[in-house]
């Protein structure tokens, strides 16, 4: 009975589409000449008109060239993807399969990164040594979004909040209270955990887009109030000065002198020292975020994470209590987002609300999205890719956001759901097998 | 319906739920006695499922009481939110379309059931993270139970797949097992064999069965009548939000009203061609 109305509708549908009597190749040169046509549409303007300062006005000049040569690309691209498709030899991986070697090959990429990140002191100079601190900060952004994003489901799209909650706790405890970095570490983290909760409660009810324009204004008020109340946080001005972490009270500093670790240890001092217990420092406050998630995900709490961003209704029947659940996973996302903003005060030694701009809580969003939401390895490659790869592209000035801007979307067309899309179950009975990204929910807040 | 028993499970008194101007359940009362499957049924668009939706504190109703008693006290389900429903009053149920924890496997779905009785509260929960406060132990419980109700719904082989990837049938099973995981005392079931082939409803009514013998009772919601007549102790017939008729599954079957509510016929509110549809 119900095959009916399916058969019904299909029929016409083939019936309309003369698909058997075209060969391949018009096909594909026909899609190829459409999109070469959409091509000259849009460089038609964008390349082929420059417009060049004269003496008292602007001129334009054509540029015929340039277009044809864009135009000529475009065709050639596009009649190699769609011949590719047509006439892939047999036994050519297709994209799951690929996706499948990828999952495999994916149990030795951690702990070969996890050597390469403890040992890379070792071997790499200063200019590489900040890279690692920079991305390593990224790395632990990322993780920290991803319990509220990836596990939860819940988008937030003002993590830098957090980031800046933590940062100006540091700070403000070190300049009025005197404390250290150790122990105002874990006090910022607890200012920023009370803020996702403030901020979890009036976005309990929300979900998917309001949700991720109320956590995007959360964010902006809270860089306005740092921006503007200059009494307490110097405003504009940011705050200088902020205490470099101490090694059980021995200090890292150029010259040395008495109580520093140069001199406790009898070694030449250098500022080389300092960088290398920075990247430390944040390779285990990473390494302690991954921990906490990891170990979360297996006990009941993460599992309550996860079936909420998986049916939130359902939840409640099982006597979840739904509104802790979500508040816990703000609070703890924003613990760890607390602790990286101190680790960032005290990396910098001065902090401005120029740092916690927008863009900010997009590129760890970026970054987790692209990762692959709830996976830590795929967070951890986006966050290498997207931070390393973009201090690499240094060099192309202009052309680094058309580079960045264009590997998203490639990025994205090729695997839609992250680098590592897969979930990995937290039980098994007998062995546990990948969970394809198709079922797994995105969550809708 | 002679009540012998002492106190009933579920007494619903003068349930109202008005949405608007809308008066979906009105002044309904029955009572679910304990040990029993108690069958809500009617015609599409009675209220059932808002009976059931007041039951489990999805909704709050607009008038009336729903009053829960068992060995672990006396609930007023009409006043508390829905975990608690199910977390203290103990009351577990499924849904007209199925809603599964699709990415996570038949396992883990089982696991997220008994996230109570896993973590009873917040202290057990942080201890938890570092391994201590017995949790491997009541982990270990906890999985034993999502196998004994695995094997009851013929699931076990499947423990280790995702839930979203269970035929129909299947995952219709599991919903059942994840809320008997809840350990519940009701289980208030809508729709259950909507879907299922006549195998599959078999299968439905030996598992409910069991499920009574076990000592749960059971409401259920249900338009495959040959479920209902075979396994129903009590049947109580809904019409546009108003009980029409209340007793075992013969009284009803031969209730006039009941009749015409399903055929359309003799029921002075309604002209007779409405009975066409």
């Amino acid at each position: 009975m119900s095959a009916v109305p399916g058969a019904a509708r299909a029929a016409p549908i083939s019936a309309a589409r003369p698909t058997p009597a075209r060969s391949p190749v018009a096909v594909a040169l026909r899609d190829a000449f459409l999109s070469a046509l959409v091509a000259l549409g849009l460089f038609g303007a964008m390349i082929g008109l420059k417009t060049d300062a004269g003496d008292s006005a602007l001129y334009l000049t054509p540029r015929p060239r340039l277009v044809a040569i864009a135009v000529a690309i475009v065709f050639v691209g596009r009649l190699a993807m769609v011949g590719w498709r047509i006439w892939r030899p047999a036994g050519t991986p297709s994209p799951r399969r690929l996706a499948a070697t990828l999952a495999h090959t994916g149990r030795y990429v951690a702990p070969v990164l996890l050597v390469a990140a403890v040992t890379l002191p070792l071997y790499a100079g200063r200019y590489w040594l900040d890279l690692g601190v920079l991305v390593l900060t990224y790395v632990m952004l990322g993780w920290g979004l991803n319990i509220v994003v990836g596990l939860a489901g819940l988008l937030d799209l003002g993590y830098v909040a957090f980031y800046a909650v933590g940062a100006y706790s540091y700070a403000l405890l070190a300049q009025n209270f005197g404390l250290g970095f150790w122990s105002a570490l874990p006090l910022a983290g607890l200012f920023a955990a009370c803020w996702g909760i403030m901020l979890g409660f009036p976005v309990l009810r929300l979900r998917g887009d309001y949700l991720a324009i109320v956590t995007l204004a959360f964010g902006e008020i809270i860089r306005v109030v740092i921006l503007n109340w200059t009494s307490l946080t110097g405003g504009p001005n940011g705050m200088s000065g902020i205490p470099r972490p101490t090694l059980f009270g021995l200090t890292f500093t150029a010259g040395g002198g008495q109580g520093s670790f140069a001199d406790f240890f009898g070694i030449e001092p250098s500022l080389t020292q300092r960088a290398i217990y920075l990247y430390y420092v944040i390779l285990g406050l990473a390494l302690l975020t991954n921990w906490v998630t990891l170990r979360l995900r297996r006990l009941p709490l993460g599992r309550a994470w996860e079936a909420l961003r998986e049916d939130e209704v359902a939840c409640r029947s099982l006597g979840i209590n739904v509104t802790i659940t979500k508040l816990t996973a703000f609070a703890m996302g924003a613990m760890f987002g607390g602790f990286a903003g101190a680790f960032f005060a005290t990396r910098d030694a001065f902090i401005s609300p120029e740092s916690f701009t927008f863009i900010e809580s997009a590129t760890v969003l970026a970054i987790v999205v692209l990762g692959g939401l709830g996976s830590q390895l795929g967070v951890a490659l986006a966050a290498l890719v997207m931070i390393g790869g973009g201090e690499m592209f240094r060099d192309f000035a202009e052309y680094r956001m058309l580079i960045f801007g264009a590997a998203l979307v490639v990025m994205m067309v090729m695997r839609p759901r992250g680098l590592v899309s897969g979930r990995t179950p937290s039980v098994s009975l007998g062995t546990a097998h990948e969970i394809p990204p198709e079922l797994i929910a995105e969550g809708h807040g | 319906m002679a009540s012998s028993t002492p106190a009933p499970l579920l007494s619903v008194e003068d349930l109202t739920m008005r949405f608007g101007g809308l008066m979906a359940v009105n002044q309904l009362s029955f009572t679910a006695r304990r040990g029993d499957i108690t069958a809500v049924i009617g015609p599409n668009g009675a209220g059932k499922t808002t009976v059931f939706n007041c039951i489990t504190g999805f909704y709050r109703p607009s008038e009336g009481r729903l009053a829960l008693s068992h060995a672990g006290g006396d609930f007023a389900l009409e006043d508390m939110p829905g975990h608690r429903i199910a977390r203290r009053a103990k009351v577990a149920r499924t849904f007209q379309n199925v809603r599964l924890f699709a990415g996570m496997t038949v396992l883990e779905n089982l696991l997220v059931a008994q996230h109570n009785a896993l973590m009873p509260n917040v202290r057990s929960g942080l201890l938890a993270v570092f391994g201590l406060g017995h949790y491997r132990g009541r982990e270990r419980a906890a999985v034993d139970t999502a196998r004994f109700w695995l094997n009851a719904t013929d699931l076990l082989a499947r423990a280790d797949d995702p839930a979203g990837a269970l035929p129909y049938g299947a995952q219709r099973r599991l919903e059942i097992a994840r809320a008997m995981c809840t350990s519940p005392v009701l289980l208030c079931l809508d729709e259950p064999a909507a879907g299922l082939n006549p195998r599959e409803s078999d299968e439905l009514s030996i598992l409910l069965r069991k499920i009574r013998a076990d000592g749960c009772s059971i409401l259920l919601i249900e338009h495959d009548m040959g479920v209902v007549m075979r396994i129903s102790d009590h049947i109580v017939v809904l019409d546009h939000g108003k009980k029409i008729s209340d007793g075992t599954p013969d009284q009803v079957r031969n209730d006039p009203r009941v009749i015409a509510a399903y055929l359309g016929e003799g029921d002075e509110d309604e002209i007779p061609v409405e009975a066409a549809q």
